[in-house]
């Protein structure tokens, strides 16, 4: 039984499900959670998948397709040409200075120079398939630490072609590299050519015409199916030409960035992607060989901390050379220093060369998993201790003087087009706001501006606790998604109950529901700005300026009343049919109101200043009545 | 040299005014005089000081314009006195831009002329309850003549009980634009009035 393609599936979303969630939980992150369901479900702890973890993961590795195809789509034409330093020079010295200083380690330690050379290209590679989960997680990957991580990601995996055509020069026996046998290097580089020229035609004349007759066919499976077809052909058609396939659909879905169907794709890849992601993760974990390690723990747990740390070092030098900022520096240096999956193929491809025998390969490949495995863990201290420490050094080197209010006062969550007015307005009136975000783009540009800015989603607790929500005065919920905000209300409201919270609310129900929450004070988002186009439009059609900010002030205070009555009817779950009984009564007093407002209208409500008042209190005989006017 | 005349008008609810509407609508075609509508201009009372500062200093002559709102003018011409009457400005050391022009009040009130007697219902004249304008214009280095007076506003109907007064707030503006006034004569006398010829 345990051989059925349904049990597998079983063991493997069993695994997922509840290693998942639990790493999720305690802040590690989904990929360590895959990682620790493949250890134990592997043959060395509960035995559930046996040899055949290999060929899962061969197939698994079309996770890692998809989702360079996801990243490729978000990726513009016009962003890449703006990382092609940062890709051919940054990547390209990573590559080249990683291997050199590994190769000159393996040979101080006697390992011959054919196997020192092959060690070091091969420990010079980074896992794309971990780091790039990762820092999307994180909303780090548009960054400027992620963007030149990325940068060397992708450099990588261009590189992987020439490694494998070198090696077999360095091995003693005579093999093939896949499907190049019996070619000639310049058809092969015609061939290559032609295969990204055809994606790239294909892409813009072939797949969009196909998208349109798909989306007038109203077919949901025919759209998800098409858009699988798309990452498979293309796939199939770089294994033919000897590329690379990940690299082939990167570069499909950049084609395919700038096209209407671009979050269509999107939306029907993830899944799947997701999906083949874990189980690649899941494979990885399952395939560390544990007797081995306990054999000989010394000489593997060696390896692993000598490569990182090796790679951290080279990793941060060149990204100082190349420019980046400290906690940019110190992000790619963390992000890049586990050895990646490329690593599995090319060991193989080394033994099979006879560059290295199993028994220098066994440890290597250990060690490769085991570094996989500590990233998710590099990611936490990365975050809890070297950002922190880098990034508060900068904010120490600003003059003391310019800042009139304790920095955490506020602490704001979305600087969108909403939480950035409110930022700017505060910030103005001297109370800097400490920023949380998930849009890496705007991330980039606050930092820029010299505020104190934190990437995720601000419903994690730790990311609250590092905004210094214990110490701020105020937490401001300022994003778009009105779900997403109803939970970050809940989460501080548990975590920090004697913080108040100001929060934008996207409508009426969304604001009875955040002030039944306790949310001190919400605006409906768009009912300011609404309001006082009215207030123009009111004198555009001639009333007089000061009559028509009245007029709107007097609704907008008569609105907000009633808007408030009705929270605290919904705050006692009174039934929705009182609810609308209100809302009705509450328009018809508007109107009401409005009426006695109108000076044009006789009899005011403002009888300070009516006259006609004034006049039929007087009796005809009376001397004037006085003020007002005396 | 004829003077240039600034009407600071100040009334919130226009729509229903009878008489302060058709003396403004009288003053609008009189050549070089500006009217500046404040409850128009700063519906939301953010009066912006350079702006205002730059108008005064363009003109020679500046008449208040209001209801006489409890004995005094309505709120908004008590913001533009506070914000744009500046110390260094218009008083104070260095403080003279706007020595040596013109004020006066153009007010319309409820009562009747008796009413602001010792002996009337409001027990003082109205060039006691001005005072403060008065003495405004006086720390400012201006002149502040006796104020243009409607009485008994609200029983005035149509134009033609308030049209002898728009012609007397015109002849004044007049006189005041063309440098026709006796202006000693007219920083003494209790009220302003200028019959059409000119003559106080």
């Amino acid at each position: 039984m345990t051989d059925t393609v349904l049990f597998q599936a079983f063991v493997y979303l069993c695994a997922a499900v509840v290693c998942v969630p639990v790493a999720k939980r305690l802040g590690l992150g989904a990929v360590l959670g895959y990682l620790v369901a493949g250890v134990l479900v592997g043959p060395n702890v509960l035995g559930a998948i046996g040899g055949e973890g290999k060929h899962v993961m061969h197939f698994a590795e079309f996770g890692v397709v998809l989702m360079l195809f996801v990243v490729g789509l978000e990726l513009q034409p016009s962003l890449l040409w703006r990382l092609r330093r940062s890709i051919l020079g940054l990547g390209g010295l990573q590559v080249a200075a990683t291997a050199a200083v590994i190769a000159g380690a393996a040979l101080a330690l006697g390992v011959p120079w054919r196997a020192a050379i092959a060690i070091g290209l091969i420990m010079a590679m980074s896992s794309t398939a971990i780091v790039l989960s990762t820092l999307a997680e994180r909303g780090q990957l548009k960054t400027s630490g992620g963007q030149a991580a990325f940068a060397v990601l992708l450099f990588q995996d261009i590189a992987v072609i020439p490694i494998l055509a070198v090696f077999p020069l360095l091995g003693v026996a005579e093999v093939t590299a896949g499907a190049e046998a019996g070619r000639p290097a310049w058809m092969t580089a015609l061939l290559v050519i032609g295969a990204v020229a055809g994606v790239v035609a294909a892409g813009r004349f072939v797949v969009r015409p196909a998208f349109q007759f798909l989306a007038t066919v109203r077919l949901r499976e025919s759209f998800i199916a098409a858009a699988l077809l798309i990452v498979v052909a293309i796939a199939l058609l770089m294994e033919q030409v000897g590329l690379s396939p990940a690299l082939g659909t990167f570069v499909a879905g950049v084609v395919l960035a700038e096209s209407e169907y671009r979050h269509e794709l999107e939306a029907d890849i993830e899944p799947f992607k997701g999906l083949l992601l874990g189980l690649f993760f899941i494979s990885v974990g399952a395939q560390i060989d544990f007797p081995l390690i306990a054999r000989d723990p010394g000489t593997i747990a060696g390896i692993v901390v000598g490569a990182m740390a090796l790679k951290l070092l080279v990793l941060w030098a060149a990204g100082r050379l190349f420019g980046l900022d400290r906690p940019a520096r110190w992000l790619l240096a963390f992000a890049l220093a586990q050895v990646g999956e490329f690593a599995f193929v090319l060991i193989k491809f080394g033994t099979d060369s006879k560059i290295f025998d199993g028994a220098v390969a066994a440890p290597l490949v250990a060690a490769v998993a085991i570094s996989m495995m500590l990233t998710p863990l590099v990611f936490v201290a990365l975050e809890r201790w070297v950002l922190p420490a880098v990034t508060v050094d900068t904010s120490d080197a600003r003059p003391q003087d310019a800042v009139a209010h304790d920095d955490a006062a506020v602490v704001l969550a979305g600087h969108g087009r909403f939480g950035q007015i409110v930022a700017r307005l505060l910030r103005s009136a001297g109370f800097r706001c400490t920023v949380l975000d998930l849009d890496p783009e705007i991330v980039d540009v606050v930092r820029r501006l010299g505020s104190k800015v934190y990437y995720g989603d601000a419903s994690r607790i730790d990311l609250l606790h590092a905004a210094g929500c214990a110490r701020a005065k105020l937490f401001v919920v300022a994003i778009d998604d009105a779900e997403q905000a109803t939970a970050i209300v809940k989460t501080v409201r548990e975590h920090f109950p004697g913080l108040p919270i100001f929060a934008r609310a996207r409508d009426r129900i969304h604001y009875y529901e955040l002030r039944k929450l306790g949310v001190a004070v919400a605006r409906r988002e768009l009912f300011g700005s609404a309001v006082e186009l009215a207030t123009e439009a009111l004198r555009a059609l001639g009333l007089r300026g000061h009559t028509a900010h009245r007029m709107a002030r007097r609704w907008r205070s008569h609105e907000e009343h009633a808007l408030e009555e009705m929270a605290a009817m919904w705050a006692r779950d009174e039934a929705r049919t009182n609810l609308f009984a209100r809302l009705r009564q509450a328009l018809e007093e508007a109107e009401r109101i409005m009426r006695d407002e109108d000076p044009r209208v006789a009899a005011g409500a403002d009888p300070g200043w009516d006259n006609e008042a004034a006049r039929s209190s007087r009796r005809p005989d009376e001397a004037p009545v006085e003020p007002p006017p005396p | 040299m004829a003077r240039r005349v600034l009407i600071l008008f100040a009334h919130p609810i226009l729509e229903r005014s009878r008489v302060n509407r058709r003396l403004l609508d009288g003053a609008r075609d009189l050549a070089g005089v500006t009217i500046h509508d404040l409850y128009e201009e700063y519906p939301t009372f953010a009066v912006e000081p350079a702006r205002e500062q730059a108008l005064l200093a363009a003109h020679d002559v500046v008449v208040l314009q209001h209801p006489f709102y409890w004995y005094s003018a309505p709120a908004l011409l008590k913001e533009w006195l506070d914000l744009v009457l500046q110390l260094g400005w218009a008083y104070g050391p260095g403080g003279t831009a706007l020595r040596g022009k013109l004020m006066l009040n153009a007010i319309t009130t409820g009562g009747s002329a008796e009413a602001y007697q010792p002996d009337g219902k409001n027990r003082f004249t109205l060039r006691e309850l001005l005072t403060p304008f008065d003495q405004t214009a006086h720390l400012c280095g201006m002149t502040y003549l006796a104020p243009f007076v409607v009485h008994g506003a609200l029983r005035l109907d149509d134009d033609g009980d308030v049209g002898p007064h728009v012609r007397a707030y015109r002849a004044l503006l007049t006189a005041l634009r063309d440098d026709t006034l006796d202006l000693a004569g007219a920083a003494r006398a209790p009220t302003l009035r200028v019959e059409a010829g000119g003559r106080p």
